[in-house]
């Protein structure tokens, strides 16, 4: 990690603005994932280092959190809410479809790197249940049909 | 900006408010939004402008009504007429007729008053009715005169008393009364205190406090602000879950509005009074929400609890006494200030007064959020307000208080709403869902489904959370599979009560509520699934299928 890199740049303000606090590594993690997209192994290492704290807790902390991504995700991400709602409207069959159409599972992504499909506990879109966000687009009231056809459409815009 | 100040803007805005005939609310929140709110919001901006009514037609972008399943929302005032299925399209229609010959669009009417009937709005006051984004709609609604009042008239002593005399207790969950954890962090010795509010609503299928947030998030800063006055803190941190990026942001923006009329800061209006809030963002960890786990997580720690006593109250944040409160019970003291503790406990029923929030979903005809008083009937809320199951479907049962809350049938529908009632059938308030299941859901299916939430969410701290869950979900794969035997009934019996027992927090302690209550009230769903390998919903033993599927 390059310290001419602009995404390092921004991260090393945002932690200087926190005052290298202890009691900021969510921030700073949240901050790091919008910058790079999710925390790989050198990012933690490098936070690690720059708020001198041990590997284990920052390793810890970005594991403990479902929010935090440690992979790096696809081109293309489809989240499906699995909260009671979507999961009591079907939620799970949408997921199925995905997974058999394009031939992976829940927090995978494809081979070539175009597609993940991860899962959410709740957006909090229950009255609208279920729901499936393709890229930032949240898909009320999801069917199969609407949502493979969106996926197909995403993907075949790259 | 002092005391007098916020008097002035109220009366600025509502004469200002008072220019126009109409105000149009579009509702902007996460509900409607998806749906195309904003398209909608766009079309009366450019629709009023066509008819030359835009002199007498104010069109707001709002926060939600709660009629989530027929959004875009609209809200004509005055009179209140709300419009349902709004699309860029119609609205030019509901313009030339509603504004310019003053004829309303029935047709497009929400047609079911009945959801509002029942419902008592007090913590949702200002939700659907106010811009979220201007601080002078809030103030032009009473709000901030609390604080003002507090600051001006009361001492820190009076404010507890008279949240005390509310007999307000906390929506969290637990439903611990508010005046008296308020007393407890007053009374602490150590200095700095802290506030901490709770926002991370991690129980899937609620949105409760996501809506509030976004509706009128000016409600839970003056609420935090007469809390800090009353137990003496100059620091207060607002917790929010990540996956709420509108309520962030209108959160974000209410505080920079706040500072600048210095409603927060170093001198809050003039009186020498001290505080400021700071948002901290969660990261998708249901735990979180536990307080000593929120304690450790604003700390910038895996979000995992620890054994109480000592209670936050005198051993918070960084060991300092500390006060943690979700939203919802924060957006009740204003009120609370405003009309006095005697007059909010005559809300409710004496030992659960004022309302409760509720997220209604699942198989109701009419999904939202709602707002209803303390001792309402769980039939009042499937029936009368959700309208019943749709598609001709059979009621079967209703899940109150997320996953950890409890399933119940049918018989027990007149059971009044509130924390001791529901705890005492094995359910808990939790932060607030209802999930209606119809006879298309299996409690089988159901009771696991929550149990691998909890065993995704334990934090892996205390063992009988850990591993008992874990064991329960494997006797749930084995009855759901066909490989069971009628003794697994006894060892989920088993499991759940030494998990409820013997567990460290409240996650672990009501984790097996779904299972209890299903073995309770579903039993011979189990043994059909056990003894006839049979699902009466079609859930289970579908493995071999698919298989021939694919």
């Amino acid at each position: 990690m390059s310290k001419d890199d602009s995404r390092r740049v921004i991260l090393e303000k945002v932690m200087r603005d926190h005052g290298y606090q202890e009691s900021a590594l969510l921030e700073i993690l949240h901050k790091a994932q919008e910058l790079y997209g999710y925390l790989d192994k050198e990012l933690l290492m490098d936070i690690s280092g720059s708020l001198n704290l041990p590997p284990s807790h920052v390793f810890g902390v970005a594991t403990f959190y479902s929010f935090f991504k440690l992979k790096r995700p696809g081109q293309h991400v489809v989240t499906g809410c699995m909260g009671t709602a979507c999961y009591v409207k079907g939620a799970d069959e949408i997921m199925q479809a995905v997974e058999r159409e394009y031939n992976i599972k829940r927090g995978e992504a494809t081979p070539d790197g175009k597609l993940s499909l991860l899962v959410t506990r709740c957006i909090g879109a229950c009255a609208m249940a279920p729901t499936i966000i393709v890229d930032d687009e949240v898909i009320a009231k999801a069917t199969k049909e609407i949502v493979l056809q969106k996926i197909k459409q995403v993907l075949g815009g790259t | 900006m002092n005391l007098a100040d916020i008097q002035k803007i109220a009366e600025q805005e509502v004469d200002f408010e008072r220019a126009y005939k109409y105000r149009i609310n579009v509702c902007c929140s996460s509900g409607c939004v998806p749906l195309g709110a904003f398209k909608v919001l766009k079309a009366f901006e450019e629709a009023v402008k066509e008819f030359g009514v835009e002199k007498e037609c104010k069109v707001a972008k709002t926060g939600c009504v709660g009629t989530c399943s027929v959004g875009p929302a609209v809200v004509i005032e005055p009179g209140d007429y709300l419009y349902q299925n709004v699309t860029p399209e119609k609205v030019r229609e509901v313009v030339r007729d509603h504004i310019v010959l003053g004829l309303p669009v029935k047709g497009m009417l929400y047609g079911n008053p009945a959801f509002f009937k029942k419902q008592h709005r007090l913590v949702l006051r200002n939700a659907g009715k106010i811009d979220p984004t201007r601080i002078q709609d809030y103030i032009a609604m009473g709000g901030y005169s609390a604080i003002v009042k507090c600051l001006a008239t009361m001492t820190p002593q009076g404010v507890i008393y008279e949240v005390a005399t509310s007999k307000l207790r906390g929506r969290g969950g637990a439903g611990f009364p508010t005046g008296q954890k308020w007393g407890l962090v007053a009374r602490a010795h150590g200095k700095p205190k802290y506030i901490v509010a709770n926002l991370d609503e991690g129980d899937p299928g609620v949105f409760a406090n996501r809506t509030l947030a976004e509706a009128d998030p000016h409600a839970i800063l003056e609420g935090m602000l007469i809390a800090a006055y009353a137990i003496g803190a100059e620091k207060g941190y607002l917790y929010i879950r990540s996956e709420y990026p509108l309520a962030i942001q209108t959160l974000q923006r209410a505080i920079a509005q706040a500072k600048s009329l210095s409603l927060l800061g170093d001198n809050v209006l003039e009186t020498g009074f001290k505080f400021d809030v700071e948002l901290r963002f969660g990261a998708g960890a249901f735990v979180a929400g536990e307080e000593t786990a929120i304690l450790a997580s604003v700390e910038g720690c895996r979000a995992m609890p620890r054994p109480r006593p000592p209670y936050p109250a005198n051993s918070g944040l960084w060991g300092k006494p500390t006060l943690i409160q979700n939203v919802e019970t924060l957006a009740n003291i204003p009120i609370i200030i405003q009309n006095g503790g005697a007059w909010f406990s005559k809300i409710g029923t004496p030992r659960c007064t004022g309302t409760k929030c509720f997220s209604l979903t699942g198989k109701t005809n009419n999904p939202g959020l709602i707002e209803v008083p303390m001792g309402i009937t769980l039939r009042e809320v499937v029936f009368d307000i959700g309208g019943g199951v749709p598609e001709g479907r059979k009621f079967k049962a209703v899940l109150v208080g997320g996953p950890s809350g409890g399933c119940l049938p049918d018989a027990l529908l007149d059971l009044p709403i509130d924390y001791d009632s529901l705890t005492r059938v094995g359910a808990i308030m939790g932060s607030g869902g209802i999930v209606v299941l119809d006879d298309h859901s299996c409690m089988v299916d159901t009771a696991k489904f929550f149990t691998e939430f909890c065993v995704d969410e334990s934090c892996g701290r205390c063992t009988p959370c850990r591993a008992g869950l874990a064991r329960i979900k494997e006797v749930f794969a084995g009855i759901t599979e066909g490989n069971a035997r009628m003794e697994d009934i006894t060892t989920l019996e088993k499991a759940s009560v030494y998990i409820r027992d013997a567990s460290l927090c409240g996650l672990g302690q009501t984790a097996p509520n779904p299972v209890l209550t299903t073995l309770r009230y579903f039993r011979d769903e189990y043994v059909e699934h056990i003894r006839d390998k049979t699902c009466r919903a079609g859930k289970c033993f579908k493995k071999e299928e698919k298989g021939v599927e694919q």
